[in-house]
């Protein structure tokens, strides 16, 4: 009943699977960044898990990082996704397929 | 954790919920649904970084994630999902290959992570001061960098979310 690191990695590998389903079939912009967030989470705690199991803090800090990186890009992701929604009146990523209307 | 029975069984609790959250964020139809799960999701990785004694993650996960990020999609879902409706608002396609690709990755990584060996768990520390530390001397350069991406970042939504309806302002 001890947990370990293969516990962890498990945890973050059905996160990761579940983001990818969701980047795969979803339609709505905001939903497949939803799906990116997963993702990232997933990487991120995998860090962390191999930061405490292998010793060291550097797990931690690119942890730390990785959130930081994760913000910017859900802020500027989703001023573009508001942009394409307020050009096109919807947010469906497979017919936003023009760079210029 | 003194007992390991009951620190398994928190384990598995925070482990559960934090995926059938994930898993609500992946399959609702909804996509108010889905991001309130989403809200739970990042609450349930907060909480599996306590348990894996990153105190000061866990925290900032909680401030990051949770209190900005999530909030941040609930406005953009919330601006974009009026027109057609909360019900239909969350439309799938490609379910089979999406379905493929979803338990070929868990497998894969299960069979991954089931290789990998236990590792030694290293002693429970608060581990705030020890990051800053890192931060201001082996980091120094990367954590300056970064507040230059945030200060791009911050400029480039403002611009983008601002639009321009020809002329300048």
């Amino acid at each position: 009943m001890t947990i370990g690191l293969p516990q962890y990695l498990v945890v973050s590998g059905v996160l990761l699977a579940l983001g990818l389903f969701a980047i795969v079939t979803r339609k709505n912009a905001v939903a497949i960044l939803m799906g990116v967030e997963l993702v990232l989470n997933a990487g991120l705690l995998n860090l962390v898990a191999f930061s405490r199991f292998g010793g060291g803090l550097d797990g931690q800090v690119f942890a730390l990082f990785g959130i930081v990186l994760a913000a910017a890009e859900a802020v500027v992701a989703l001023a573009i996704v508001l942009q394409v929604f307020r050009a096109r009146r919807s947010v469906d990523a497979s017919k936003a397929c023009e760079l210029k209307e | 954790m003194t007992d390991p029975i009951v620190s398994a069984m928190v384990f598995y609790a925070l482990a559960a919920f934090t995926l059938v959250a994930a898993g609500f964020v992946a399959l609702s139809g909804n996509i108010v649904h889905s991001a309130f799960a989403l809200f739970a999701t990042l609450f349930g990785v907060a909480g599996l970084y306590a348990y894996l004694s990153a105190d000061l993650l866990a925290v900032v996960q909680m401030l990051v994630y949770v209190g900005g990020i999530s909030v941040l999609v609930l406005f953009a879902v919330m601006l974009t999902s009026g027109l057609d409706g909360p019900l239909t608002s969350n439309p799938t396609f490609r379910l089979g290959g999406g379905i493929v690709l979803m338990l070929a990755v868990a497998a894969a990584a299960f069979v991954a992570a089931t290789a990998v060996p236990s590792g030694v768990e290293s002693a429970a520390v608060p581990t705030t001061a020890a990051i800053g530390d890192a931060l201001l001397g082996a980091y120094v350069l990367p954590f300056e960098v970064v507040s230059v991406v945030l200060l791009a970042a911050l400029v480039g939504a403002v611009t983008l979310a601002r639009g321009y309806k020809g002329g300048h302002r």
